[in-house]
C-alpha cells in the first residue's frame, strides 16, 4: 500500500530562554494512504504536537517529513499555507469556526482560497453540509450550534476540499457521547470512502473503530497495535 | 503578490466583519471618521473663509471686476473723461461708477462745543464724489445702509458717512484712529476740503467690513466737484462691473490698448487685491492644515486601535483561518477593507453635511467677525486631495495592525500562547 506519509526522526525541543524541554525526541511513523490512524497517550505525552508536526502547523526542531513525496520542511513559510490548502484538513477539539461567518460561509472558506467562484464555493459547501446533515443550519452563525453541530461544520469544512490527510486533535472531546458517536461515524464513513485520517483521541472505544493505534509516551512510541491488518 | 484572489476573499471576510460588528461600534467608528473629514475639510475651510469673506468684501462692494486707479504720482486719472466714454461702448462692461476723491477732514458736534482749549472733534477722511445710482449698479453700495438711508442724486448737501469714523461702530480704542462721537442720522458735520468747508447732514451710514467704504463719507459728484473747483471731470478711481459671459481680462486688455495704460492703473480684480491678503490666505490655510493634520493623525490612531484591538481579540480565528489555508494577505486586506468602508462612508456623510449643509448655511449666514463676514471655502479639487489623504491614511491604519497579528505564528495565535 502506498504511504502518504513517511516521518522520520521528528524531534521537537521547546526552548524558553535557559530552558529546554523536549517532547518529541525522534519519532519514526508511517501512514498509507487510506488508512485511519488514532494517536493516544496520556496528557501532555506530546499527542497535539506531533499532530502540529505532521499538519505542518509548526516547525519540528529536528527530522523529516514526507507527505505525497514532497519533503515539507522544506517549504518556505507561504507555501507551506498553500500546500495546507490543497492537501491537508483539520478538525480542531474546540471546533474553531470563524464566529463572524455563517456555516456555510465557515465551510465555503477553503474553496474561495483556492479560487473558486464565491456562489459555487457556497453551493458546495451546502452541499457537504446536506450530507452531514446540517440542512437546517446552514445559515446559522456558530454561536447558534449547538457542539455538535459546530463539530460538523468544522468537519465539512475540513473535507470540503477534499483534502488527503485530515487531522483530528481530540474532535469528540467536548461533546456528549451522542454527539461524539454522531463525529465518530462521520469520520469512519468518510474514511470507508478512502479518506486518510489521523485522529487524536482519549477515549479507547473510538480508538478501537480505527485502522492502527499508536501509544506515545514521554515523547516516543511507546506502542503500536494494528486493528486492521488488511491496510 | 497582491492577486485577484487575495483582494475577493479579503473583500468576503472584510464586508462580513463590518455588516456583523456590533451597530455602536460601527456607529462610533464611522462618527469618528465623519468628524475627522469636517475637521479636515470644515477648520481650514472657516479659515480660509474668514479672509475669502474679506475678499468678496473688497471684490463686491468696492473694486468689482476690473479697477482703475490714478497713477502714484498723479491725484487723479488723466484723461478721465475718455476712458468713461470708451468704457460706455466697451462690450460686456455691465455697469461702472467713476469716483472723484479727495482727503478732508469731518468735523462733528460744533455748535455744542464750548470749551474752545479742547481740540475740535474732528477726524480725517477720504470724501468720495459718486453717481450714486451707477455707484448702487455695481458695488451694491445701498445694500450696505445700515441705519438712515441711501441717497439719490439730487440729494445735496447729504452725506452718507462710513461706520469706522462713528465710535459707536468701532470696537477697538485706538489713538491714531480719531472717530466721531453722537452722529446720528439727521446729524450735521462739517465737510473741510482745504480751506472749503460745509455743513451737510448725515443721511445714512454704510458698513462693509471694508476699510475702503467704510472710512469714506460719499456725496453727489456734482457738490464735490463745485466744492473743489474741479472742471476737468478728473476722476480718482472707477470701478467697473463686467458681465458674467466676457472675462475681465478682456475689458482689460481693450482699456489698455486704447493707451490709457498711460493714465491710469488698470487691473483686473486678481491683480488689484492687496498682498497682503494673498499672504495671510497662505498663512491661514497652512495653519488651517497644521490643524487638520493633528486631526487626522488622531483618527490615523483611533482606526489603528480599534482594528489592533480587533485583530488581537480574533487572533485565534485568524490562526485558525492561515491554518486551514487562508493567505495571510487576503486577510491583512479584510482589515483594509474594513478601514475603508468606514473612510469611505464617513467621507460620503461629510461630503453631503460640507456641501448640502454647511456650505449653503454659511454662505447664507457668514460668521459676523469684526474684519469680514466669513465663509465656508470648501473648493472641490482641495476636498478631493483630502479625501483621498484620509482614506490613504486610513487604509494604512488599518493594514498596519493587521499585519502585526496576521504575521504572527499561526499556531501561536490558534493556541494563544505568547
Ligand atoms: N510552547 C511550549 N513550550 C513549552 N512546552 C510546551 C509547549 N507546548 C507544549 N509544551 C509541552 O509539551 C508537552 C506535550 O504537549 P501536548 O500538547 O502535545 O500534549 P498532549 O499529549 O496533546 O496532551 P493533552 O492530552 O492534554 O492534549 C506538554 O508537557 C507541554 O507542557
Ligand atoms: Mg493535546
Amino acid at each position: 500500500m502506498e504511504l502518504i506519509i513517511k516521518a522520520k526522526g521528528i524531534v521537537k525541543t521547546f526552548v524558553d530562554g535557559e530552558v529546554e524541554t523536549p517532547v518529541l525526541k525522534g519519532i519514526d511513523l508511517e501512514i498509507k494512504r487510506g488508512e485511519f490512524l488514532s494517536i493516544m497517550g496520556r496528557s501532555g505525552a506530546g499527542k497535539s504536537t506531533l499532530i502540529y508536526q505532521l499538519g505542518l502547523l509548526d516547525e519540528p526542531t529536528g527530522g523529516q517529513i514526507d507527505i505525497n513525496g514532497t519533503d515539507t520542511l522544506a517549504l518556505n513559510w507561504s507555501k507551506k499555507t498553500d500546500f495546507r490548502l490543497k492537501y491537508l484538513g483539520y478538525v480542531f477539539q474546540d471546533y474553531a469556526l470563524v464566529p463572524e461567518l455563517t456555516a456555510v460561509e465557515n465551510v465555503a472558506l477553503p474553496l474561495l482560497m483556492r479560487g473558486i467562484q464565491t456562489n459555487k464555493a457556497l453551493e458546495k459547501a451546502r452541499e457537504v453540509l446536506h450530507t452531514l446533515e446540517l440542512h437546517q443550519q446552514v445559515n446559522n452563525f456558530p454561536s447558534q450550534l449547538s457542539g455538535g453541530e459546530q463539530q460538523r461544520v468544522s468537519i465539512a469544512r475540513a473535507i470540503v476540499d477534499e483534502p488527503e490527510i485530515i487531522f483530528c486533535d481530540e474532535p469528540t472531546a467536548n461533546l456528549d457521547s451522542l454527539s461524539a458517536r454522531v463525529v465518530i461515524d462521520i469520520l469512519k464513513k468518510l474514511n470507508k470512502s478512502g479518506q486518510t485520517i489521523v485522529m487524536v483521541t482519549h477515549e479507547d472505544e473510538y480508538a478501537r473503530q480505527t485502522d492502527r493505534i499508536i501509544k506515545l509516551a514521554d515523547g516516543l512510541i511507546e506502542s503500536e497495535e494494528i486493528l486492521t491488518p488488511a491496510k | 503578490m497582491l492577486d485577484l484572489n487575495s483582494i475577493k476573499v479579503g473583500w468576503f471576510l472584510g464586508y462580513r466583519q463590518i455588516k456583523r460588528a456590533s451597530l455602536w461600534t460601527n456607529l462610533l467608528i464611522i462618527i469618528i471618521m465623519i468628524l475627522t473629514f469636517l475637521n479636515l475639510v470644515v477648520v481650514s475651510g472657516l479659515l480660509v473663509g474668514l479672509i475669502e469673506g474679506a475678499v468678496v468684501t473688497i471684490r463686491e462692494h468696492y473694486i468689482s471686476d476690473i479697477f482703475i486707479s490714478k497713477l502714484k504720482e498723479k491725484n487723479y486719472i488723466e484723461d478721465s473723461q475718455n476712458i468713461i466714454a470708451t468704457l460706455q461702448n466697451i462690450p460686456g462692461v455691465s455697469s461702472f461708477s467713476p469716483r472723484y476723491l479727495v482727503s478732508g477732514i469731518i468735523e462733528a458736534n460744533y455748535q455744542d462745543r464750548t470749551d474752545f482749549n479742547n481740540l475740535p472733534e474732528e477726524t480725517a477722511a477720504i470724501i468720495a464724489g459718486i453717481d450714486f445710482e451707477k455707484e448702487n449698479a455695481v458695488t451694491g453700495l445701498g445694500s450696505l445702509i445700515v441705519e438712515g438711508e441711501y441717497l439719490d442724486n439730487d440729494d445735496f448737501d447729504q452725506v452718507i458717512v462710513g461706520a469706522m469714523l462713528l465710535d459707536r461702530y468701532l470696537d477697538i480704542d485706538s489713538p491714531s484712529f480719531t472717530v466721531l462721537r453722537d452722529v446720528e442720522i439727521g446729524s450735521k458735520i462739517k465737510l473741510k476740503i482745504g480751506d472749503e468747508a460745509r455743513e451737510v447732514t448725515v443721511k445714512g451710514i454704510t458698513r462693509g467690513k471694508a476699510d475702503e467704504i467704510d472710512r469714506r463719507v460719499f456725496i453727489n459728484d456734482k457738490q464735490l466737484r463745485n466744492m473743489i473747483g474741479r472742471s476737468d471731470l478728473n476722476v480718482g478711481e472707477i470701478s467697473i462691473a463686467v458681465d458674467d459671459q466676457y472675462k475681465p481680462e478682456f475689458v482689460r486688455d481693450v482699456l489698455l490698448q486704447n493707451g490709457f495704460g498711460r493714465y491710469a492703473r488698470i487691473q483686473t480684480f486678481d491683480e488689484a487685491q492687496p498682498k497682503f491678503i494673498i499672504d495671510m490666505k497662505n498663512t491661514f490655510a497652512l495653519l488651517g492644515t497644521i490643524i487638520s493634520s493633528i486631526g487626522l493623525i488622531v483618527a490615523a490612531i483611533t482606526i489603528f486601535i480599534v482594528i489592533f484591538i480587533n485583530a488581537i481579540t480574533r487572533r485565534k480565528y485568524i490562526g485558525i483561518m492561515k491554518a486551514i489555508g487562508t493567505n495571510g494577505r487576503s486577510i491583512e486586506l479584510a482589515y483594509v477593507f474594513q478601514s475603508l468602508i468606514y473612510a469611505i462612508v464617513g467621507s460620503v456623510i461629510g461630503l453631503i453635511l460640507v456641501y448640502v449643509v454647511l456650505v449653503p448655511y454659511f454662505n447664507g449666514n457668514p460668521i459676523d467677525f469684526p474684519f469680514s463676514d466669513g465663509i465656508l471655502v470648501a473648493p472641490a479639487l482641495v476636498t478631493m486631495i483630502r479625501v483621498c489623504v484620509l482614506i490613504v491614511v486610513t487604509a494604512l491604519a488599518g493594514y498596519i495592525p493587521a499585519r502585526i497579528i496576521v504575521t504572527k505564528n499561526t499556531l501561536d495565535s490558534i493556541l494563544g500562547r505568547k
